[in-house]
């Protein structure tokens, strides 16, 4: 790879880019690509059949009927200038002919590549329990519109399995629509993957004051059907065992790396490593110049975090997107050192989050009051804070990103207005790093 | 038409490279940089925080005045930082006191009550064009932006008619309280008060009247409470509804007259406006970047905060020079141009973090209003002085008189 800012355009004019995933990240590295004048051939290749749209929406405004799953699509600039293969996988690549095989058997060349493949739903394990009417994931447009109408029809008890964000977010829809959601998690607490112990018992308390039927340290033993193949019944760890008509698998993501099996990249559970500039890295740890990786299913070492950070959230896809974009135009000459940042609505709550709250040790409220939930905590590692969740303060959250960019020692001395009365520093079990 | 670009007309006694670093503020001060401070504004931003030789900390560069307008360790109660209790209203108040009184204020102040105003506000404007034809010499602050924005808010407060003459002349003496000056007058001090007592029975009353009969008005609202805010009582209520009055009026008297004064400094892009009335939206808000009613804010430390390669030590008065950052070079492409379609444009033209202005929705629809209505009726309108005389106050900045000349005003 040659070039700098000076005279982008000459080596590049002439030169095809392949962006395997369309969605959020690939639509983005192209219109980076673009405007940073580009001019060779961008190819984007979605194995889902639709122009890229937006899934945050997916789990709250679509599901709850308040928007249609066709407004979800993305806006496009004008000058895009792109070739889709939209409806075909990619399902083999050849690092050394730089050749990428579809699922119809094309063989496209690249110079560039970018994987940007991102994840799919965790699905439920026993195929034939998974196979059962009313069993659904959500991650895409056509599962949104296929659970929203399924709610729309008013089932007798919807149960959602697992209490991570997207479990949580539709928990909140049913209860918003009036029906009854049993959630089912694991853990001892919902959100506490992300968040910790502690803030995942306040968002229980959340849960169980709306009307959720939560049952923590609790496991699905099995999902029951009747003769015609539909899910009719859930027996559970606790012994109970409960009418439902629709089950929403919300049990996390598994990176979409199956295709690149053979291609000689590392990677493993955490996606496809790559190094600050998105540059993918191979199994001797060599850094591949011509193929890139950005969003969901990268992961890549941050300066603020220890051992390879792979972050799931729209906000680090766009900018990752960005970050890939400028190598592959310039070269390794911007780092992706984002803060990873998302948020959430349910509930009636507004939920912000900045850095990395889930390898926190101790977490200390700094502002506000939890039990009026309107509050900021700080989550601290090693006597730094690497983290901050706002509730209802989402403004709140960029002072406490520039905190965590200069490593301040935690608890950090705000003296805030609103901060409790003493500040509480509350250790929390010790999660493993990377 | 000889002048084209306004900016470099103005007398500027700027470089003056002789001022120490630590006495900029104090010339930002001085009544004789008010007409044009931005060149001192330039030389503050060479270091971006920076110490003053009377001890506060001016803060001039575009990041470190977002960090600081959204960071919990500033207060904007001023006592924090030992000076005088600033008034109990929201804006001198830190969460969660602050967060109860604005989330009471948007609950009643909502996009369909700004919109309900809109046709009463074009009324207004054309009562004022009509009543200020047909001579050829106008002042622009005592005839349109000065009235308009009063009766607006009377309007929206629900006040009767025939007392909207009362409240302009209060509205005029108290706009003098958002600004922290020394050198207040025993007379303007008293003039002050008075004021104050007046309006404090006045409102009292109001209040009284409109717990028995409640109307659509705000003040009937914040009686009511909303969704997310609690009825407001007593002293509270009569504070916030004053604050309302203060705030909203003389920022919105400078953005029209600022406005109105940029346009005549720039002929080519007036004549521009004329052909493209869509350029309003944009233009208005390129407008309050650009000649921005508030030029600062006062906070206070709450506690020390290193920012910038220094350290603001606890306990210390931060002056957020807003109108200084919506001219960082480092953050807009040829800041000191009036750029009527600048797009991205994000400013702190309206503040920002919790206290953002409440009132920009208005402000904006009656600026959008009223100078394309301006540009429309006076005909040929020339400056008699630039730079005209301004005001005293240095955070709200604004011309005192803008005298036009014009050959006529179109019905």
């Amino acid at each position: 790879m040659s070039g700098h800012p000076g005279n982008r355009g000459e080596h590049v004019v002439g030169e095809h880019v392949v962006i395997v995933g369309a969605s959020l990240t690939g639509l983005h590295a192209a219109e980076a690509l673009r405007g940073g004048g580009f001019a060779g051939r961008v190819t984007l290749v979605g194995a889902e059949p639709h122009p890229p749209y937006d899934r945050p929406s997916l789990s709250k405004r679509v599901l709850a009927g308040r928007m249609s799953a066709d407004s979800t699509g993305l806006p496009q600039r004008q000058d895009l200038d792109a070739h889709w293969r939209l409806g075909n996988a990619a399902v083999a690549l050849d690092r050394d002919t730089k050749t990428l095989t579809l699922d119809d058997g094309t063989a496209l060349g690249f110079d560039k590549l970018l994987i940007a493949t991102g994840t799919r739903a965790r699905r439920w394990p026993d195929t034939a329990e998974a196979a059962l009417t009313g069993v659904l994931s959500i991650r895409t447009r056509d599962d949104a519109l296929e659970l929203q109408a399924r709610l729309a029809a008013r089932p007798r008890r919807v149960l959602v399995i697992g209490a991570g964000f997207v479990g949580s977010e539709v928990a909140s829809v049913c209860r918003e629509l009036d029906l009854d959601v049993t959630v089912v998690e694991r853990s001892a607490a919902p959100l506490a993957g992300a968040l910790g112990q502690w803030a995942g018992a306040a968002a229980g308390r959340l849960q169980r004051g709306h009307g959720v039927d939560l049952r923590t340290e609790t496991s699905v033993l099995a999902l029951e059907g009747d003769a015609d193949g539909r899910l009719r019944r859930v027996r559970l760890s606790d012994g109970d065992v409960l009418d439902v008509d629709v089950a929403v698998v919300a049990l996390g993501a598994v990176r979409n790396v199956e295709w690149l099996a053979g291609s000689g990249l590392a990677i493993d559970a955490r996606g496809v490593q790559c190094d600050p500039f998105c540059r993918a890295v191979d199994t001797d740890g060599r850094p591949c110049d011509d193929i890139l990786v950005a969003g969901d299913v990268a992961c890549w070492p941050h300066p603020l975090y220890e051992g390879l950070l792979a972050v799931e959230h729209w906000d680090n896809a766009v900018r990752q997107a960005r970050v890939a974009a400028t190598t592959i135009l310039h070269g390794a000459v911007r780092a992706h050192t984002a803060l990873p940042t998302f948020w959430s609505n349910q509930f009636g709550v507004n939920i912000k989050v900045v850095g990395v709250p889930g390898r926190a040790d101790q977490v200390a409220v700094l502002q506000g009051s939890v039990e009026r939930a309107a509050f900021v905590a700080a989550y601290g590692r090693g006597g730094r804070i690497i983290g901050a969740l706002a509730v209802n303060t989402p403004r709140a959250l960029d002072a406490y990103a520039e905190m965590i960019s200069s490593r301040m020692s935690f608890p950090p001395d705000l003296n805030a207005a609103d901060a409790p009365d003493p500040i509480r520093v509350l250790d929390l079990a010790v999660p493993a790093a990377g | 038409m000889s002048k084209s670009t306004g900016v470099d007309s103005r007398p500027v006694s700027v470089s003056d490279v002789s001022t120490p670093r630590a006495e900029l503020f104090a010339r930002v001060l001085d009544p004789a940089s008010r007409a044009n401070p931005y060149p001192i504004y330039a030389a503050l931003r060479s270091e971006p925080v920076s110490r003053q030789s009377d001890g506060t900390w001016v803060v001039s560069g575009f990041d470190e005045i977002a960090a600081l307008l959204h960071d919990p360790r500033i207060s904007s109660d001023l006592r924090n930082a030992g000076q005088p209790a600033g008034g109990q209203s929201l804006i001198m108040q830190d969460p969660p006191n602050h967060d109860r009184l604005r989330a009471a204020v948007m609950g009643r102040f909502t996009p369909e009550v700004v919109e309900s105003l809109r046709q009463g506000v074009h009324d207004l404007v054309a009562g004022l064009l009509d009543a200020a034809g047909p001579g050829t010499r106008l002042d622009l602050v005592e005839e349109i932006a000065y009235p308009l924005p009063v009766s607006v808010i009377c309007k929206l407060l629900g006040i009767p008619p025939q007392d909207e003459a009362r409240f302009h002349g209060w509205a005029d003496t108290l706009a003098r309280t958002l600004d922290l000056d020394p050198t207040m007058s025993r007379e303007e001090q008293d003039a002050i008060d008075h004021a104050f007592t007046e309006l404090h029975h006045y409102l009292e009353n109001l209040v009284a009247d409109r717990a028995e009969h409640r109307g659509d008005d705000l003040v009937s609202g914040l009686l009511t409470g909303g969704d997310h805010g609690e009825p407001l009582r007593g002293e509270e209520l009569l504070i916030t509804v004053r604050l309302l009055l203060i705030a909203g009026h003389e920022t919105t008297v400078n953005l029209i007259t600022n406005g109105m004064l940029t346009l005549l400094r720039h002929p080519d892009i007036l004549e521009r406006f004329r052909h493209e009335p869509d350029l309003v939206v944009p233009m208005v808000e390129e407008l309050v970047r650009y000649e921005p009613s508030v030029q600062f804010r006062y906070r206070a430390a709450l506690a020390d905060i290193e920012i910038a390669g220094t350290t603001i030590p606890r306990g210390s008065v931060v002056v957020l020079l807003l109108a200084a950052g919506s001219r960082d070079p480092g953050h807009f492409t040829d800041p000191d141009r009036f750029v009527p379609d600048r797009l991205p444009n994000e400013h702190f033209g309206f503040g920002g973090g919790i206290h953002y202005c409440i009132g920009a929705p208005l402000a904006r629809m009656e600026a959008q209003i009223v100078l394309p209505e301006l540009v429309r009726r006076l005909v040929n309108p020339r400056l008699t002085m630039d730079p005209p005389p301004y005001r005293p106050t240095a955070a709200l900045r604004g011309p005192r008189h803008l005298w036009v000349e014009v050959d006529g005003v179109r019905p």
